[in-house]
């Protein structure tokens, strides 16, 4: 036999492969398997649809626009884009308790962060703390690339739209203002804080910004940005690093801080509270819209209903399927089976 | 030195030879070929003439180091995809409208361009690494300088040199013979390396160098050779060299040795270089694969074409969108605004106008860069499975089937007609011997035909020999040659033997491989007795008249018939003998040197008088004649033939044999019986067709061996009479338009110059020289010749292939007048063949029959199986044959083709009006016979009225549409003849005989010439838009190859040159059921599969980013991160695709071999219809959009950034993708697994390494953690699990229903696979008994695909493939066989069945008698019909016009339509052929037409 084979040279090997003989598989697509499998996704799904829509439906949410496009918005007056460092204060009065942590958020309407030259417009080793790129920014970052020969820090249209109004929470308390303290520290990714963005190792750090300029829109410079704590400035700035994070739909909301500490790190207690907004950020020229959120949030984020409802619809899908497949085949397929 | 001037001569050549053409386009059709020898020492070779001839050295590869990179670059970019997406990748370095990193987005299209170069160059190192192996091969050329032939490289031959050649070498470049070892001056070659023939081939020595009888002195040649331009036709080489006394010697192919051949049984050869390297006509052969597009590739074009015009369409939506974006800010600048550089705001229409471009980029994706390298890929690997599958090796050849065209494997799959070759293809071409009829006697050989019958019988056992896996011992090949065939002989004696015998002959047949055409079966032969003794008894009288010197002529004519006849049988060919022992040392029976007459004074000198008597005589004059040389012996180059030499071949002549003749004396060499014997056993005949092989072997049974041929003399070795030794002074070779051969020889017996030709009969029987009925022996003639045709007639009844054999005697008067213009269109260079095939005519005249002989051509195995399985494939099926119509019938019945109980339209028409007629009444019958069988149905009836006229495109060839059944079910076969066939393709009639054509069941077209082949496959193909496969193993197959859409070679006996035009080239026929019906179907139905797969893949990731747009202003943004976009295709999700489309089965071959009607699937192209694509497309769209929106609102008014919300959207796409892909995977192997799994973990892979590579590269996205984070997050693995399911949803609810309520012919045939094997075998039996039925003319599973409302599921296969097939096509009910699907039809399959059944039963109640001239109806028992086909049959030459009304044995009784037009049109048809053939053979002094109906009564008044 082997020698056979020996002569034989150009005989085919003989083996699975080659003979297409694999061992194999073949889901058979038949109402016994189909029915069943619909069913058991369909019982999942619903479960899970349902643990999610209650999850969510515990969340508490909390919105106020203060645009100010109705006459009779406190923040009317200020939504004038003439009027400078306008503040207005936004009344508002929880019924039951906040459950905390409670997440501050501003939101933003109509506004295209996923806008393709807006997200190119930065320089990320300039941002990274590369002082090479101060002296010379990308060209990514242009038109906001020098303002009057003079290298803007940090440049490009990101930075220079960045996000500038400013809130304070007080909590009416028998006719008085007491301020909520708002947490400001490990909003922003802790990679972005740690890694991506880091200041010029100069000290002091408004050195390393010497020969440059501030971005046009910004009424400080970057090295000031928080002058109440100087480890959060330039571009390790909290709020920087959140506004620099391009949001993915033009209506998007964004961190502004946390309420954990002191009174309320069990959440805000009901009662009337009053927020103070230094209004800067003009929304009108493109029908914008701005709010503050107030949300606590569960395993799975903030609230979303969708999901839940999802998967509820997702899974009585499958269970009518099943059923409608079933009743077709028993119409056409039982009597046969005798 | 010699080495530098080659090196030189070779690159000039190129330039000038151009423009000397263009210049003298005229003078320069030849090449005229100096020897080397001249100028090398003088002027170093420039001013050798052969300096503008290419060297031999050979280049094949495409490319150099320096210009590959252009060249290949340059070769790529002919693919329109590719400049496409090289355009687009440089659209990215324009900053406005960049979408992309510049580099980044390169990266595909490089990649794909340098897998492609990569691959080029890998094939042209190779192509680098064999061509300078062939160039460093050696060989000896002769230098002036040292004066002997030194070693050169082959690349260093010149043209012009001489080189000597030793046995088994291989020619180096295409050579000139001048001198040969041999002492017949001979040299044999082997083309097996260009054509594929393994029989030795003879080369002669040019003449004028004939007779040296010592060593070939390069140094003394000094002639000049005229030749041709080189071309690539390899049987034809022309010229004339000549020598410094001025004299021409014209030049042959026989004097060529062809580069690359194999010098064999020569010991030594010297010749000179004529044409080299790249002008050798092997090279100039040598094109390589073919390019075609398949059917699926140009119905993906159309596609790919869509996919541009959606892509712009999204482009233009997207651009339009931004323009209107922007204005809705006018002049308010929002504060994410970007403005230019230049701080100026753009315009919303400019800011559209760069958006378009940008878009364009995004998206280009949708036209899938990967798709034409995956296809190739796949078609690699699909074309290596199919050639490595075990059922299409044939072992006894050790061959396996070969794809020639690498892209074309998925239209097997989507064949409609096959147009085959009957002989070689359907037939094994071996011939064997079966019966003879000689001077109007029949032998019919029963010994034989019981002999043959026992071969059948070995091969059925043998088959089960094989199953058991036999393990028989095999003896070592070299020694057991001999013993192995002395074992067969005996057992061809003794029939009872049969264990084991079929594995002794196949082992033979193994080891006797190298003798082309000589398997035992052929060999050995057993002779009737009667014959035998016929021939003894001849042959001894013959000798007993020698012996008393009586004149041969008194031999009673019958007795000298036989011994001509079998003369004729041992000469009348090309056939070498060889002795296989001793390979060099070839049998020699030489008794005198003589070479063909080749001049007027060589006649004058061989053929006066006193030649006979006076040798000394003759020698003298012939001396003068010729010689004028210089007498120096070996160097008398020029003179032909030397005196000396002719003087010494005299005296030979006279001591050895005597004065009268060449015929030998017994005693002196011839050493007794017994030794004669083993030689004879040793005696091997390598023929160039298999015919003859078997008519020598014939021969050789009755004793009248051929022993040995030289280009002058042939050798007979006769009972009685010893060896015969006749002078062979032409060879008239076989031609297809004469369709005969003749050889005219001088009798050594009679002395008389005697002309003995075999052809075909048609040809032979008007030829014939009518006998004057006056005397005896002319009535003796013409009973003779009635005779024969009766037997020729019941021969090609019996599917023999005749041949007959007649003889003339010329006188020399005669000859020397026919030699005269003979040799004139010898020495001819321009239209050489023109005059030597006239020639011929006049000489091939006015013959004597002597007989007819029936070979025998075998069926393949398996053909009648194979042709069944086919035709329920739904495949048409036509032979195209060139044997006459009687042969090609019965082998069409034999191999089920025709049905016995079908009707036969038979169409033989003579001229262009009477066939037309023909074709008129064909289609009325049809229609008239198909209104009758569906009264009832007025629908049928109307479709009936119109369809033979219309030409439904091949969608009506759906079997499931109603509409196209009038085609389909007649149970009907055309035969057609050459002739009428002409005339049937004339572009008048060319639609109506398509239309008879394709209502008929089987269509048989016989007598029909090579054009006649392509011009019905080319009608075919074009009218009715259908995919055609054309079948066939011989050179005049290949028109017929070249023109269908898959070609396919029977690489097997008959040459090389079908093989080389074909696409696939198989061993045998029969494995076209598996390559059609399983690697076919697989091929079509995975690469239908992944094609569609593609398009949706890349709309539906494209979809994605098209959706974004609406959130992001239309700018362009993608929240899928470029990285994700650019590599999706290229690596994530491209490996499983590439499994499944490679390895996917969606039935097991063992299903699809048993249900041949799943072909059906592939010919309607059901896997990928044009709205197929649209479905995909739409199914994109809707799976993009959920993968869109889902995450979208799970994530709206979140705080997510764009590329933490864009990545679980990619990873969703790709499990979406994956799933998909699986639900489109019929079987899972664990590769399946593997790759998807792969895929996946290479997402993921990919995508950690790359968030946390670079924290500030890749802008924009700058995606760092970003997967990190994802993974981290429950909401990602909500994602993950919801959408796919949603996404998929519709799909997999639709693919459920259609699997479990209303499943395909395909999906049944899985479900079939599924089940226990022995429970598989049941129901598949069960089917095949029925679907196989004779009665099924059309594949089952029509009413399947209609979704009745009783469909049948998993449960019931059984009523599926059985009973409902059934149903359809038998109609009656086969109640116990446990069906209970179907309660009652349907009212379409009412339809259908009511066709099928009415149909048969209606025709015998269906005379035919509508208003044809001469309606033929057939009615009678077939033994009636024998006998009357006897009488009536008798002219000859009437046979095309009378048709063959009686001469159609039909098994059964049936009913044969006979549609021939006799009365009317007669008188002109007759004058009409007449002209043609008196055009044709302008000496023809009879002609056939002449004889009468009377005439024929009257012969057969004398008959009887």
């Amino acid at each position: 036999m082997v020698k056979q084979e020996q002569e034989l040279d150009n005989r085919p090997d003989n083996t699975a492969f080659t003979q297409q003989r694999l061992p194999a598989w073949q889901p058979m697509l038949s109402a016994g398997i189909v029915i069943p499998g619909f069913v058991l996704i369909g019982l999942a799904f619903i479960g899970i649809g349902v643990a999610l829509f209650v999850t969510s439906r515990s969340i508490q949410v909390l919105e106020i626009d203060y645009t100010g496009v109705a006459q009779d918005s406190p923040c009317y007056r200020c939504s004038d884009p003439d009027t400078k460092n306008c503040v207005c204060t936004m009344d508002f009065s929880i019924d039951t308790l906040f459950k905390g942590p409670v997440f501050f958020y501003y939101g933003l309407t109509n506004y295209f962060q996923n806008y393709r030259r807006y997200g190119a417009s930065k320089d990320a080793s300039q941002l990274s703390g590369d002082l090479e790129y101060f002296k010379n920014p990308s060209s990514d970052c242009s038109p906001y690339q020098y303002d009057n020969d003079k290298p803007i820090v940090p440049c490009g249209s990101i930075a220079n739209s960045m996000f500038n109004d400013t809130f304070k929470l007080y909590q009416i308390v028998n006719g008085a203002r007491k301020q909520v303290p708002l947490d400001g520290k490990g909003i922003a990714w802790w990679t972005d804080y740690n890694v991506k963005y880091r200041n010029p190792s100069v000290t002091p750090l408004r050195n390393a910004f010497n020969g440059t300029v501030k971005p046009v829109f910004w009424s400080r410079p970057a090295y000031e940005l928080d002058p109440t704590d100087p480890a959060n400035n330039g571009f390790i700035n909290q709020d920087f690093l959140v506004w620099m994070r391009r949001a993915a739909l033009p209506n998007f909301r964004k961190l502004y801080r946390r309420i954990t500490e002191g009174d309320y790190a069990e959440g805000l207690p009901a009662g009337n509270y009053s927020l103070e907004i230094a209004y800067n950020y003009p929304v009108l020229s493109f029908d914008g819209e701005k709010k503050v959120v107030f949300s606590n949030v569960s395993w799975m984020g903030g609230k979303n209903e969708f999901l839940g409802i999802a998967y509820l619809v997702i899974g009585s899908l499958c269970i009518v399927m099943s059923i409608v497949m079933l009743i077709v085949y028993a119409k056409f397929k039982f009597p046969e089976e005798d | 030195m010699e080495r530098r001037s080659s090196e030189d001569t070779g690159t000039v050549k190129a330039p000038e030879s151009r423009r000397q053409r263009k210049k003298r386009s005229k003078e320069n059709k030849t090449r005229t070929v100096h020897a080397n020898l001249l100028y090398d020492a003088a002027n170093k070779g420039e001013e050798n003439p052969n300096r503008h001839y290419a060297n031999n050295k050979i280049k094949t590869t495409k490319y150099t180091v320096l210009s590959f990179l252009p060249k290949n670059l340059f070769e790529q970019f002919h693919r329109f995809a590719n400049v496409y997406f090289v355009f687009i990748a440089l659209l990215n370095f324009v900053p406005v409208v960049n979408a992309f990193q510049p580099e980044l987005a390169l990266a595909p299209v490089v990649f794909i361009l340098s897998v492609t170069a990569i691959k080029d160059l890998w094939e042209d190192y190779r192509r680098h690494r064999s061509d300078k192996e062939i160039n460093h091969m050696d060989c000896l050329v002769f230098s002036r300088a040292e004066r002997r032939y030194v070693e050169k490289y082959w690349k260093e031959v010149r043209v012009g040199d001489f080189i000597r050649l030793r046995c088994n070498e291989i020619l180096p470049a295409d050579v000139l013979l001048l001198s040969s070892s041999d002492p017949d001056r001979l040299c044999h070659i082997e083309t097996a390396t260009l054509d594929g023939e393994t029989n030795l081939k003879q080369r002669q020595v040019v003449r004028s160098f004939f007779d040296l009888d010592c060593e070939f002195d390069p140094l003394k040649y000094n002639s000049v050779i005229e030749c041709e331009k080189p071309n690539n036709d390899l049987n034809r080489f022309r010229g004339y060299i000549i020598h410094r006394s001025g004299r021409r010697d014209a030049l042959y192919k026989e004097n060529l040795l062809l580069r690359g051949c194999t010098i064999r049984n020569t010991e030594e050869a010297v010749g000179i270089v004529i044409y080299a390297g790249h002008e050798t006509k092997a090279m100039l052969n040598n094109n390589g694969p073919r390019y075609k597009r398949s059917k699926l590739e140009r119905q993906m074009n159309v596609d790919v074409f869509w996919c541009v015009i959606i892509l712009l369409v999204l482009c233009l939506f997207a651009a339009v969108g931004h323009g209107l974006w922007m204005f809705q800010y006018g002049d308010k600048r929002p504060v994410f605004d970007v403005l230019s550089p230049e701080g100026t705001d753009l315009s919303p229409i400019m800011s559209a106008i760069y958006l378009f471009l940008t878009m364009i980029i995004v998206f280009q994706v949708l036209i899938p860069i990967s798709l034409f390298v995956s296809i190739e890929i796949v078609k690699i690997c699909q074309v290596y499975f199919i050639h490595q599958d075990m059922d299409l090796y044939d072992e006894e050849t050790d061959s396996h089937l070969q794809c020639r065209a690498l892209n074309i494997t998925e239209d097997l799959g989507q064949m409609q007609y096959i147009f085959s070759d009957k002989t070689g293809t359907l037939t094994e071409n071996k011939m064997v011997f079966r019966r003879c009829t000689v001077a109007g006697v029949e032998y019919s050989h029963d010994a034989n035909a019981k002999r043959l019958a026992m071969y059948q019988e070995m091969d059925s056992e043998e088959e089960e020999c094989t199953s058991h896996g036999s393990t028989l011992p095999r003896r070592d090949s070299v020694t057991s040659h001999q013993s192995a065939r002395v074992v067969l002989r005996s057992q061809s004696t003794k029939s009872h033997r049969r264990t084991g015998s079929r594995a002794e002959a196949k082992r033979a047949s193994i080891l006797s491989k190298h003798t082309a055409f000589s398997s035992p079966m052929e060999k050995d032969i057993t002779p009737d007795p009667q014959l035998l003794d016929k021939v003894n008894d001849c042959s001894s009288q013959m000798d007993f008249m020698r012996f008393h010197s009586q004149p041969m002529s008194q031999l009673p004519s019958d007795l000298s018939d036989t011994i001509d006849f079998f003369i004729a049988l041992t000469i009348c060919n090309t056939v070498v003998v060889s002795s296989p022992d001793q390979p060099r040392h070839k049998v020699r029976m030489r008794f005198e040197l003589k070479s063909p007459v080749k001049t007027i004074e060589d006649f004058i000198k061989r053929f006066t008088p006193s030649r006979l008597t006076s040798g000394s005589n003759s020698s003298s004059s012939s001396s003068l004649i010729t010689n004028r040389s210089s007498n120096k012996g070996c160097s008398s180059l020029l003179s032909s033939p030397s005196a000396e030499s002719t003087l010494t071949k005299l005296h030979e002549e006279r001591s050895c044999g005597g004065l009268e003749n060449a015929f030998s004396p017994v005693p002196p060499c011839y050493d007794g019986k017994a030794s004669w014997n083993i030689e004879e056993g040793e005696l091997r005949y390598e023929a160039e067709s298999p015919d003859e092989a078997a008519l020598v072997y014939a021969a050789r049974a009755y004793k009248c061996s051929l022993v040995g041929r030289l280009p002058d003399q042939v050798t007979v070795e006769l009972p009685h009479l010893g060896k015969l030794s006749f002078e062979l002074l032409h060879t008239l070779g076989f031609d297809s338009t004469r369709k005969r051969m003749s050889v005219v020889v001088r009798h050594p017996l009679t002395d008389q110059i005697t002309v003995y030709t075999k052809g075909a009969d048609s040809v032979i029987m008007d030829l014939i020289k009518p006998p004057n009925t006056g005397n005896s022996k002319g009535k003796r003639q013409k009973k003779i010749v009635c005779r024969t045709q009766n037997y020729l007639n019941l021969y090609a009844a019996d599917g023999l292939r005749t041949l007959c054999i007649a003889k003339k005697i010329l006188s020399q008067e005669e000859y020397a007048c026919w030699l005269q213009r003979h040799l004139e269109a010898e020495t001819a260079i321009q239209g050489r063949e023109e005059l030597l095939f006239e020639s011929a005519l006049r000489l091939e005249t006015n013959l004597q029959l002597l007989g007819a002989t029936g070979i025998e051509d075998r069926l393949q195995d398996g053909v009648p199986e194979t042709i069944a399985s086919l035709r329920k494939a739904g495949l048409q099926i036509w032979v195209l044959t060139g044997d006459k119509q009687e042969t090609a019938v019965n082998i069409a019945y034999a191999c089920k083709l025709l049905d016995p109980e079908e009707e036969i339209l038979t169409l033989n028409a003579d001229s262009q009006e009477a066939c037309a007629l023909l074709l008129e009444e064909s289609l009325h019958y049809i229609q008239a016979k198909f209104l009758c069988s569906s009264a009832d149905q007025t629908t049928k009836a109307f479709h009936s009225s119109f369809a033979p006229f219309d030409l439904y495109p091949s969608s009506s060839l759906s079997s499931s549409s109603s509409h196209a059944a009038p085609f389909l079910v007649h149970r009907l076969g055309l035969v057609i003849d050459g002739r009428t066939l002409a005339y049937a393709l004339d572009k008048s009639l060319e639609d109506r005989f398509l239309a008879v054509a394709r209502s008929c069941r089987s269509v048989l077209c016989c007598r029909s010439t090579p054009l006649q082949k392509s011009m019905v496959v080319k009608l075919v193909r074009n009218k009715l838009k259908v995919m055609t496969l054309a079948i066939g193993d011989g050179a005049n197959d290949v028109s017929m190859i070249q023109v269908a859409d898959v070609g396919v070679g029977i690489s097997g006996q008959e040459g090389m040159q079908a093989v080389m035009a074909s696409d696939f080239a198989l061993p045998r026929f029969r494995y076209l059921q598996k390559l059609l019906l399983v690697h076919g179907h697989w091929c079509y139905s995975r690469l239908a599969n992944m094609i569609l797969y593609f398009f949706y893949k890349n709309a539906m990731f494209v979809a994605l980013i098209f959706w974004f747009q609406f959130y992001c202003g239309f700018s362009g943004s993608a929240m899928i991160d470029q990285w994700y976009l650019i590599f999706f295709n290229l690596m994530f999700s491209a490996f499983p695709q590439l499994i499944t489309g490679t390895l996917d089965k969606d039935v097991s071959a063992e299903t699809l071999q048993q249900l041949p009607q799943l072909y059906v699937n592939g010919q309607n192209s059901e896997e990928y219809k044009p709205y197929m694509f649209w479905m995909n497309m739409i199914d994109a769209f809707y799976q993009s959009l959920i993968c869109f929106f889902i995450p979208y609102f799970a994530y709206a008014d979140s705080d997510v950034d764009l590329f933490t919300w864009g990545t679980p959207i990619t990873t969703l796409a790709l499990f979406t993708i994956l799933l998909h892909l699986g639900i489109e995977t019929k079987t899972w192997t664990w590769m399946n697994w593997l790759s998807i799994a792969f895929s996946i973990a290479l997402f993921f892979t990919v995508a950690l390494c790359y968030n946390a590579s670079c924290p500030t590269c890749y802008s924009p996205s700058n995606p760092y953690w970003t997967m990190q984070r994802l993974l981290k997050d429950p909401l990602f693995y909500l994602l993950c699990v919801i959408t796919p399911v949603a996404a998929l949803l519709p799909r997999y609810f639709y693919r459920a229903c259609q699997g479990t309520l209303f499943p395909s012919p395909v999906q049944v045939g899985r479900q079939l696979d599924k089940l226990p094997a022995d429970t598989r075998r049941n129901i598949l039996s069960l089917s095949r008994v029925k679907v196989g039925s004779p009665l099924s003319p059309k594949p089952p599973f029509l009413s399947l695909s209609k979704a009745s409302p009783k469909g049948c599921n998993k449960n019931d296969q059984r009523s599926i493939t059985g009973s409902k097939t059934l149903e359809a096509t038998q109609g009656h009910a086969d109640e116990e066989k446990g069906r209970s699907c179907l309660s009652g039809p349907t009212d379409s399959e009412m339809h259908l069945s009511d066709l099928y059944t009415l149909v048969p039963s209606d025709i015998d109640t269906l005379p035919y008698t509508k208003d044809a001239p001469q309606p033929a109806e057939e009615l009678q028992p077939p033994s009636t019909k024998v006998s009357e086909c006897l009488d009536k049959t008798l002219e000859p030459s009437d046979v095309s016009l009378s048709g063959w009304i009686t001469s159609t044995p039909l098994p059964t009784p049936a009913d044969s339509v006979q549609l021939n037009l006799l009365p009317d049109g007669a008188p002109q048809c007759v004058r009409y052929t007449r002209n043609s053939e008196e055009r044709l053979k302008p000496d023809h002094a009879v002609h056939p037409a002449h004889r009468t109906e009377q005439e024929v009564e009257q012969q057969l008044h004398t008959k009887l």
